[in-house]
């Protein structure tokens, strides 16, 4: 009997909380759970805090098991060791590392875009090239990228060169998929359109098929992105002086847990930053082109 | 002479070659429609409508017989000719002004003072004045499709080609753009084909409605709508109206019993 009326209450108290007060009657059982459940349902309104909770709960959990069970830190290091190698290491030193995985992440990503949309919008227009490249890069993107980064550094030598097209070979394949994938969904009357006016074919790409890729290409950079910081490091696994995968390398060999550890929180916000900075570009060039909110 | 008709079908056929085989979408079709007319073609699902618009725009070339619009074979797009598609299909980043004068941008690749001018007449003659600036997802799907007609018009093209503009509307919005289609036109007339699968709406709007049977399409019968052009919303309670609609309910049901 009690739980309809803590709905009702709480629902009511949701919207206009001053009006539902004097409305209602007080409930007769238990006013504080009514405040209990509201709470939850603000809580559960505001999904950032929510994140915020799982996460910090995780991490308390991490921190005490580990305090709790004597857990060496080679095997599972307690975050507060892990933060800890931040100040030992130092601000300058993180910041070469990052600075490199992110130069190396950037440069590939923008080669794989430069590379990708152009590619796609000659498949879309040459018939043959759709029919030729298509199934080369399926086999490219096949192939293990881990597996062929060793050549291509022996190839390419050493510098930021091997690392770039590593990271671009890791990207590209979903880009120019979903381009082809976007240019090809326009909607045919527009197409109709076009071809009625006797417009240039060129227009049709710019004004009609890019335009409707949008979404798909923003789709695929949010994939591509997070690639991206995955082929930097890969590429610094195989050579590289500098970088946070380098880094997270050299710290495994000389056995500093906490560090490697370090090295790969830094990893994950970078990729995280990326996927968020990609999304305000969506947002801030290509507002209609996100999905509708309402 | 008397003027060659508009748009002329003489024993017009379409056969298309799809990997399951051949399909004939229209068979021997002929009719003609005058300058100013305003055809309604009417005709169960299928029955290549929307292909006999195609072919008059120019998009696609019949397999037999012809297709003549103002006396010459149609053998490419024409620009005289504007298009309403059955849905609205603007571009969604584009406002209401920008989507109007598409056309012109698509084509030349600039837009004059002019054409802006030019929208923004069309814009309160659908009846959007001061939405210009807004973008299609703001407006509900009549007023998309009222921009969608303003950007056929855009051209000022002698031939409208409509196909089931508003047959995603509700049947209340459906009677009101229709007559506001007739208004538009009272002052500058154009010849109109125009696509629906309403009976009703073909005998409220149209000055002669083609029917046409299921695959292959052919043409069953044409008949006049026995009105004047001044027609509003008390047209629809006329005897004629009503007779003529139920007619034309009979002739598609007797044909799709047949």
């Amino acid at each position: 009997m009690t739980s309809p009326r803590i709905c009702a209450t709480s629902s009511s108290a949701s919207g206009q909380p001053d009006m539902a007060q004097e409305s209602w009657p007080a409930p007769a059982v238990t006013p504080y759970r009514d405040a209990i459940a509201a709470a939850l349902r603000r809580a559960g309104q505001m999904p950032g805090l929510a994140t915020l909770l799982t996460l910090a709960g995780t991490v308390a959990f991490w921190e005490i098991s580990v305090r709790l069970f004597a857990v060496p830190s080679y095997l599972l290091p307690a975050p507060s060791a892990i933060l800890g190698t931040f100040g030992v290491i130092g601000w300058d030193r993180w910041a070469t590392h990052v600075i490199a995985t992110l130069r190396v992440a950037l440069m590939g990503f923008g080669l794989s875009i430069l590379i990708a949309i152009p590619l796609a919008v000659l498949m879309m227009r040459v018939q043959i090239l759709s029919r030729t490249l298509y199934p080369l890069l399926v086999v490219i993107q096949s192939t293990p990228v881990v597996a062929i980064a060793p050549i291509i550094i022996v190839v390419l030598g050493a510098g930021d060169a091997p690392r770039i097209v590593i990271t671009t070979l890791i990207t590209f394949f979903p880009l120019v998929v979903a381009t082809a994938t976007g240019l090809a969904a326009t909607p045919p009357e527009l197409i109709e359109l076009s071809r009625s006016l006797r417009a240039p074919g060129f227009r049709e790409m710019t004004q009609i098929r890019l335009p409707f890729a949008v979404p798909y290409i923003f789709s695929a950079l949010k994939i591509s992105i997070t690639l991206a910081v995955i082929g930097a490091v890969v590429a610094e696994f195989c050579a590289a002086e500098a970088g946070v995968g380098y880094f997270i390398q050299v710290s495994t060999s000389l056995f500093k847990l906490p560090q490697a550890w370090g090295g790969l929180l830094v990893l994950a916000a970078m990729s995280l930053a990326l996927f968020q900075a990609v999304i305000l570009v969506q947002r801030l060039l290509f507002p209609w082109s996100l999905p509708k909110s309402r | 002479m008397a003027p060659p008709p508009a748009i002329r079908f003489d024993r017009t056929g379409q056969v298309f070659s799809a990997r399951s085989g051949r399909v004939e979408a229209l068979r021997d079709v002929g009719f003609e429609v005058r300058q100013h007319e305003f055809l309604a073609i009417l005709g169960p699902s299928g029955c290549g409508k929307s292909t006999l618009l195609r072919m008059i725009a120019g998009l696609l070339k019949p397999t037999s017989g012809s297709v003549e619009v103002y006396g010459k074979t149609v053998t490419g797009p024409r620009e005289d000719i504007g298009i309403v598609f059955q849905k609205p299909t603007l571009l969604p980043w584009a406002t209401v002004e920008e989507n109007v004068t598409f056309p012109r941008r698509h084509k030349t690749g600039r837009v004059s003072r002019a054409d802006r001018a030019r929208a923004q007449e069309l814009l309160d003659m659908v009846g959007l004045e001061g939405f210009g600036k807004r973008l299609p997802d703001e407006l509900s799907g009549g007023m998309q499709q009222r921009v969608g007609i303003a950007r056929a018009l855009l051209m000022d093209p002698e031939i409208l080609l409509m196909d089931e503009p508003f047959s995603a509307l509700d049947a209340l919005t459906r009677e009101v753009m229709g007559l506001d289609l007739l208004k538009m036109f009272a002052d500058k007339p154009k010849t109109v084909v125009f696509i629906t699968h309403s009976v009703t709406e073909a005998a409220l709007l149209a000055d002669r409605v083609l029917v046409m049977t299921g695959r292959p399409g052919t043409v069953l019968t044409e008949i006049p709508v026995p009105l004047d052009r001044h027609r509003g919303p008390e047209t629809l309670k006329e005897p004629a109206v009503n007779d003529l609609a139920s007619h034309l309910r009979d002739l598609l049901i007797g044909k799709r019993a047949a």
